[in-house]
């Protein structure tokens, strides 16, 4: 096995890693407080990124293309907080998951007829769009570590957001116990709201991350959310850490498997056979990683210690 | 998973007017569309052939989720595993190879899909049974969706791109190449099926079923094995579904791990939730207006998953219990 | 959309006994949601041109098209065509985009014994061992294009390739079809997931096809995931070492795209084609300078395929002097290629593929400074596909 491969593999893990804990967090943090299941999270991860392709060809510049997407997509966060998700706190489970998968269908047509169906290619500045060597014979795409850097950045202020701030302490009690951080007197509407828009920003984010590399197109947050969802159930609903690690776990192994099992099946059976195989069974791994994970632990990895 | 499913509850169901109306559905089905295609609509024949199937998927999971509370995100897996053993067979037996298997005979394939699907549905039952709630909901969702990618590994029945059959299951006497005798076969499968969850959920075991959606830790002392229950009824509602998935299979003749996507299990879930959870006829009155708004509207516009969305939000939001529950509620309001 | 509901409606008002042969009814299937809906929106602009250039009239019948979604899902499309054959009762299904899509409908169409013309999409069985007299293709079969790049890249001596294509039968027909041809090693091979959640990010791919030392890169990827792999090639830094033939991948529809981000990247890479915008034929020179006029764009080769459906069609229809009922009639004159084609003059095999030539393209920048693809040579002249044999049709 080639060794440089490898390394480069293993950032290509990360930086996917990455992109999955901005999305997860999101999901974690409005699962745990509000115990709410938010199919329509991708749809803010479609919105950030067709904000900021926009706006990077109305400002000429994708940097500031992201910092005028990032507050927009919170305020389309809170619109959908405001207009549907807001009357569906006090229900189960089931009315959460089929009224955002109907959020998810609205969302991708108003998408469809405002921005068409084509999809937009986001244009990089320069600087980013080239390669840098880390060490000798590793050379790594500028961008891919960029995301890798400002996503490591964003979990730094999270976890400082959640363990040293008063938000953070708020945010705390009610994954663990919301009637008592209610009967505290604090606003519990409005730190959902602030949590759902927060939430909104990471996946926002997320999406304006991947647009320079895939682009901004219809339906690109259906085809990550499920994986998303797969992380923080792994990583134990309401957990920060669950998240990170579940995030960077699936990233390496889902980049991995598609790099080595076409390989490792040639060794068992025909060239063809293997070859047709292999990307389904690494797009299963994952699947496979979830339900070992709750089969012995059926919380997940890191569960919230009160519930 | 708490008051929304316990609206209608089952002591409604054994109210007259839900009876009729239960029947009325059935027999509504059992009359119209073999008169479109009679008066030249094959088109609407299809139509209801593939509602009637879906509704078959719908009252099984209705058996699970509405009477069992245990929301199953993966239940098209079911449809999947039923279609394939038709198609799988169907295939070797034009294409050669695997002669143990190869076979037209539409028994045959029905055993098949039902015990592959019972299989299926105890060995992950048993794991999914551990966890509660969403996380119930997201491991039956990787179950299926390992099927999924199962099926679009296989490269000889197709992979991604799916499996054409062109021999359907060959049963004594009948032909099911005629559209109204496929018809008459899904619509006879459907109205067992509803009468079978019927005296399931009338019986000794149906009951202890509900019970322990109401109040498990009661039920566990007064000496049930919750576990077991739901158990054997994730299994026979596997069972029902890879029965309807070997119907739309020969419906179809086209087979493909599309009908397992995630979204597919989604659907499936709406129909029972539109039409009303944990009443007998819900589901099928929910495959009804789910297939037929979907027609109408896509007819209309591509731009129809807009307005779907948008009275799917709806209908979450404001017609809790479903059509099933507004109806029970008419007739509350009239006896008031 | 409203004049296909109000059709839909006037075929429901009218019952089964009014005649309705006042018109030759077309169905065409393509993809007009999700990201790929920009394909079947350029078909549907070409055909729409097309209908408007035989100013809406085949011999004394007027033109109905049907336009139906397929959703990029073979199960849905299969539901359409069915509506089609079933209640709409349509004379013609055409269209078709993508290879699974045309797989899963085509036993619909043939079973009710209506003519399926094939827009675009060319898998290897339906020129081969499932062919049908009532099936024809306006396009080619999926090999025909890779082996003609297979050939290009003979020529210019390149020793090895590392090939990458997307999971389903278009794809791997891609790839055999350029191993058909190919003399050199394959140093690696890549089938990624395909279809609506089609897997977009290839960075575990490129650092593959990095560390094999091929000399050069065969990819296929139709619609968006063509965007994101050539931007992806770029930023991994591998133009410079590891040239890109493609075939599918870089088009009218992708191009302007390109352009607006300023990937200058993708000027002079090449691909091969059965057609390009350029192509000097008098038909190609009024489609091409007609359909930029209308619509402000250069046609994709998806709306040449289907501009050249329509006309099919038209000639069919005209030889039996609008009766429908003429199958044999029709068959024979669709037999005989006798339209004028974008492409120039071809003939139909016995399995109903064109046979034709097919040529090497080449990114450049035209006079406006919009970026299109020129025609650079000839890679084959009359070329059959290699399943013609299977197909028992004489």
């Amino acid at each position: 096995m080639d060794l440089t491969l490898v390394v480069i593999q293993c950032l290509n893990g990360m930086q996917l890693g990455i992109l999955l804990f901005l999305l997860a967090s999101g999901l974690t943090l409005t699962f745990g407080i509000m115990d709410f299941v938010n199919l329509a999270h991708g749809s803010l991860y479609m919105v950030g990124a067709f904000l900021c392709a926009t706006l990077t060809f109305w400002t000429g510049s994708f940097i500031w293309g992201v910092l005028l997407a990032l507050p927009l997509t919170a305020l389309a966060g809170i619109a959908v907080e405001f207009i549907v998700v807001r009357h569906l706190y006090s229900r189960d489970h089931l009315d959460h998951v089929l009224a955002t998968f109907g959020l998810i269908l609205c969302i991708d047509t108003m998408t469809h007829l405002i921005w068409g169906a084509e999809g937009i290619a986001v244009p990089l500045p320069a600087f980013l769009n080239g390669q840098v060597e880390l060490f000798a014979g590793i050379i790594f795409p500028s961008f891919r570590l960029l995301i890798i850097g400002a996503g490591l950045i964003v979990a730094g202020g999270l976890y400082y957001l959640v363990n040293h701030t008063r938000l953070g302490m708020l945010i705390r009690a009610g994954a663990s116990n919301r009637t008592m951080v209610s009967a505290l007197g604090v606003d519990i509407q409005t730190l959902f709201t602030l949590v759902f828009a927060l939430g909104a920003v990471l996946a926002g984010l997320a999406g304006m991350l991947i647009a320079p590399i895939t682009e901004a197109s219809i339906g690109m947050g259906n085809e990550i959310i499920i994986t998303a969802f797969v992380v923080i159930i792994v990583g134990g609903i309401g957990s920060m850490k669950g998240a990170f690690i579940a995030a960077m776990l699936i990233g390496l192994i889902d980049t991995l498997g598609r790099s080595y099992i076409d390989d490792l099946f040639k060794l068992a059976m025909s060239t063809e056979a293997a070859e047709t195989a292999a990307p389904a069974v690494s797009a299963m791994l994952i699947y496979i990683l979830m339900a070992v994970v709750l089969t012995f632990r059926p919380q997940g990895l890191f569960p919230p210690k009160v519930r | 998973m708490t008051d929304q499913l316990d609206i209608a509850r089952p002591a409604r169901s054994t109210l007259p007017l839900t009876r009729i109306v239960t029947i009325g559905v059935l027999v509504a089905l059992a009359v119209v569309p073999p008169l479109a295609k009679l008066s030249g609509y094959d088109f609407y024949l299809d139509l209801a052939t593939r509602l009637v199937i879906l509704a078959i998927a719908a009252v099984s999971l209705n058996l699970i989720l509405g009477y069992g509370g245990m929301v199953s995100f993966g239940h098209a897996a079911y449809i999947g595993i039923g279609a394939y053993a038709v198609g799988i067979p169907a295939y070797h037996a034009s294409y050669g190879e695997f002669d143990a298997i190869a076979s037209y005979n539409g028994f045959f394939q029905i055993a098949i899909a039902v015990t592959a699907s019972a299989v299926f549905a105890l060995i992950t039952g048993a794991l999914c049974l551990r966890t509660r709630g969403v996380y119930f909901i997201m491991i039956t969702m990787a179950f299926a969706q390992m099927v999924f990618f199962l099926f679009v590994s296989m490269e000889t029945y197709g992979g991604d791109d799916g499996l054409v059959i062109d021999t359907r299951s060959e049963l004594p006497l009948i032909s099911l190449d005629d559209a109204l005798t496929l018809y008459f076969v899904c619509w006879a499968a459907l109205t067992v099926s509803v009468y079978l969850v019927h005296r399931i959920t009338n019986s000794r075991f149906g009951l202890a079923l509900q019970g322990a959606k109401g109040n498990e830790a009661r039920m566990k002392a007064l000496g049930f094995n919750t576990y077991a229950y739901r158990l054997t009824a994730y299994v026979i509602a596997g069972a029902m579904c890879g029965f309807a998935g070997a119907l739309l299979g020969n419906f179809t003749t086209f087979i493909s791990p599309e009908m397992i996507d995630w979204t597919r299990s989604g659907e499936l879930i709406f129909m029972v939730l539109l039409g009303g959870t944990g009443t007998l006829i819900g589901p099928v009155v929910g495959a009804v207006v789910f297939i037929g708004l979907e027609e109408i509207l896509s007819d209309i516009t591509i731009y129809w998953h807009l307005p779907f969305g948008i009275l799917l939000i709806l209908t979450v939001l404001f017609f809790r219990g479903g059509i099933m529950g507004m109806v029970a509620m008419l007739v509350e309001s009239r006896r008031d | 959309m409203i004049t296909k509901s109000m059709t839909t409606l006037l075929a429901l008002a009218a019952s089964a006994g009014v005649a309705l042969a006042k018109d030759v009814k077309i169905g065409f299937v393509t993809t007009l949601t999700t990201p790929a809906g920009v394909i079947g929106k350029d078909m549907q602009d070409a055909v729409n041109l097309a209908v408007e250039h035989i100013g809406g009239k085949m011999g004394d019948l007027d033109v109905k098209i049907l336009f139906e979604d397929d959703g990029f899902k073979p199960e849905t499309g299969k539901q359409v065509t069915d509506k089609l054959v079933k209640q709409d009762d349509v004379d013609f299904v055409t269209g078709y985009i993508w290879s699974h899509v045309l797989l899963a409908s085509r036993k619909s169409v043939i079973d009710a014994g209506k003519f399926l013309i094939s827009s675009n999409a060319g898998p290897s069985p339906i020129a081969g061992k499932l062919c049908h007299e009532n099936f024809f293709s306006t396009s080619w079969q999926n090999d025909q294009t890779p082996m003609a790049m297979g050939e290009v890249l003979n020529q210019q001596g390149v020793k090895s390739i590392y090939v990458m294509a997307p999971n389903y039968a278009a794809g791997k027909n891609m790839v055999a079809g350029v191993e058909r041809t190919f003399k050199g090693d394959i140093k690696g091979k890549d089938f990624t997931k395909w279809g609506k959640d089609a897997q977009l990010d290839f960075s575990a791919e490129l650092a593959k096809a990095k560390a094999s030392g091929a000399e050069g890169i065969f990819v296929f990827y139709p619609g968006k995931a063509g965007g994101a792999f050539i931007k992806q090639y770029q930023q991994a830094g591998l133009q410079s070492v590891m040239p890109l033939y493609s075939v599918f991948t870089v088009d009218s529809i992708s191009l302007p795209k390109f352009q607006a981000a300023s990937m200058e990247g993708v000027l002079g890479s090449r691909m091969t084609q059965f057609w390009a915008p350029d192509l000097d034929t008098p038909q190609n020179k009024k489609f091409v300078s007609a359909f930029k006029a209308k619509y402000g764009k250069y046609p994709s080769f998806y709306a040449a395929q289907s501009y050249d459906t329509i006309f099919l069609i038209k000639s069919a229809v005209e030889a039996v002097n609008g009766d429908l009922s003429d199958m044999d009639g029709m068959r024979a004159a669709m037999k005989s290629a006798n339209f004028p084609s974008v492409r120039g003059k071809f003939t139909y095999g016995n399995n109903h593929m064109p046979i034709q030539n097919f040529y090497l393209r080449e990114v450049v920048k035209d006079g406006d400074g919009n970026w299109t693809t020129k025609i650079v040579s000839t890679v084959y002249e009359n070329h059959q596909d290699s399943y013609a044999g299977e197909c028992p049709l004489k």
